[in-house]
């Protein structure tokens, strides 16, 4: 049975954003520190390090999952989805990022990349999310600039322009 | 706010993780979804020599339905359980509590099995459990053993689990037909933890009722069914029996109040909610 010793380093690799990546890790190394400092993809934010502010939220396997509440070696194998992953092609923004930018969802931002990822993953299994679907996935979530009316106002139009995308696909 | 370093053991079956809890018993802690001892080896409230990871099981990934009971093994996710086929008709006191175990965002990686081996004393899945009577599977090298829910949690954070044992899986007894269930709590926000919970059971002769948050673990108790002159008086010894005490969160009298209140409240739902 392999046993990690903690003072040694081990091998990690798993996808993110559809791009293979590999480091090498101590297994108390948190998947935040890992995306940040290893990869040095620091779109992913760290706010509380003991999963209630929200920040570091990403996607795992589909899924919104707290970063800081997961070790690096747990993500061995796993599809990773964060912030960096949202844009289809540089320069431009994804649909509910454009909307945050047209309905001020967003003041100094330390927030947003924790919020796009939940709302990501929200449309994507549920994409008739009602008002209240969406209040309650951002019950995970603390942004202390915007007083959470004009991320609604954002999440909310997002919702609408994804349908009608779909329903022209 | 980053764990002390710890040996990582990824195991493959769960007599792997039992060879390595025997042998290091004390020392190590199991690792299942991680969104309960993470935050606790982040703040270094626990510093374990070896952490053991058990999501990798395949084993303790099944969840079994036998004769209406639900058996969810210790790999399940609660994600996983809230998707269940018709959990809210099978299962409607796990499906409204389930609700407001932590976020979404938390209860993707979270297990079942983890919340009610942290057995923290305001959370919800250790309430339905006892609320319900259902119980703990354990196991070891040695021996395996069933311990009643009520019997399971010994006092704050602590559980009757044995050093060298795993906590394999959990079972929800089946729903008793002509009886209502009903979950509430308060708390600061949605999904945080419950200042106090409340899980009524009622049918046409008795009532149940669980409380969390409050006493150092979930209690539970037969209550006169709500319209009975006795509901007050027996709520209030409840509410005082419970022991509580002040914290940052709320004063010890404002949460017998929320127990007087909302106990009486969730015992009226279910009687409404009888089937």
């Amino acid at each position: 049975m392999p046993r990690m010793s903690g003072s040694r380093r081990h091998a990690v690799a798993f996808t993110l954003n559809g791009r293979a990546v590999e480091g090498e890790v101590e297994p108390r190394m948190l998947l935040t520190d890992f995306l940040r400092h290893v990869i040095g993809a620091t779109g992913t934010h760290v706010g509380c390090e003991h999963g209630v502010c929200g920040a570091c939220t990403v996607q795992v396997d589909g899924e919104p999952s707290r970063a800081c509440l997961m070790l690096a070696v747990q993500a061995g194998g796993a599809d990773i989805r964060t912030v960096e992953g949202l844009a289809p092609a540089p320069g431009r923004l994804s649909i509910l990022q454009e909307s945050f930018r047209t309905h001020f969802g967003l003041q100094c931002g330390f927030c947003t990349p924790g919020i796009l990822m939940s709302l990501d993953a929200l449309f994507a299994h549920t994409p008739n999310a009602s008002e209240q679907q969406i209040r309650e996935q951002l019950s995970g979530h603390l942004c202390r600039c915007t007083g959470y009316t004009p991320i609604m106002r954002a999440a909310l139009a997002a919702g609408e322009q994804l349908r009608r995308e779909s329903a022209h696909a | 706010m980053k764990p002390a370093p710890f040996d990582y053991v990824p195991a493959e079956s769960v007599e792997e993780a039992l060879d390595v809890l025997e042998q290091t018993g004390g020392e190590a802690r199991i690792l299942a979804g991680g969104q309960s001892l993470l935050p606790m080896l982040n703040m270094r409230l626990a510093r374990p020599q070896i952490v053991i990871d058990v999501m990798r099981i395949a084993a303790l990934k099944k969840v079994e339905e036998t004769g209406g009971a639900l058996i969810i093994r210790a790999a399940v996710r609660q994600v996983e359980i809230e998707r269940w086929p018709n959990l809210a008709k099978d299962q409607p006191l796990l499906a409204a509590a389930l609700a407001c175990v932590g976020h979404a965002q938390t209860r993707s990686r979270g297990t079942l099995c983890g919340s009610i081996a942290h057995a923290d004393p305001s959370a919800e899945l250790p309430l339905v459990l006892v609320a319900r009577g259902g119980s703990v599977h354990l196991r070891s090298r040695k021996a395996k053993r069933k311990v009643a829910a009520e019997d399971f949690f010994t006092g704050m954070m602590t559980t009757d689990r044995r050093e060298d044992e795993l906590i394999e899986a959990i079972t929800f007894p089946p729903n008793v037909p002509a009886t209502g269930y009903a979950f509430r709590e308060v708390a600061r926000r949605h999904g945080d933890f419950a200042i106090v919970a409340c899980a009524a059971i009622a049918d046409t002769k008795s009532a149940r009722l669980a409380i969390g948050g409050v006493a150092e673990r979930p209690v539970v108790r037969a209550m006169p069914l709500p319209g009975s002159s006795a509901l007050d008086d027996a709520l209030n010894e409840f509410a005082w029996s419970l022991e509580a005490r002040d914290d940052l969160h709320a004063s010890a009298r404002y949460r017998r109040e929320l127990v007087r209140r909302i106990g009486k409240s969730t015992l009226e739902e279910a009687v409404r909610c009888r089937a």
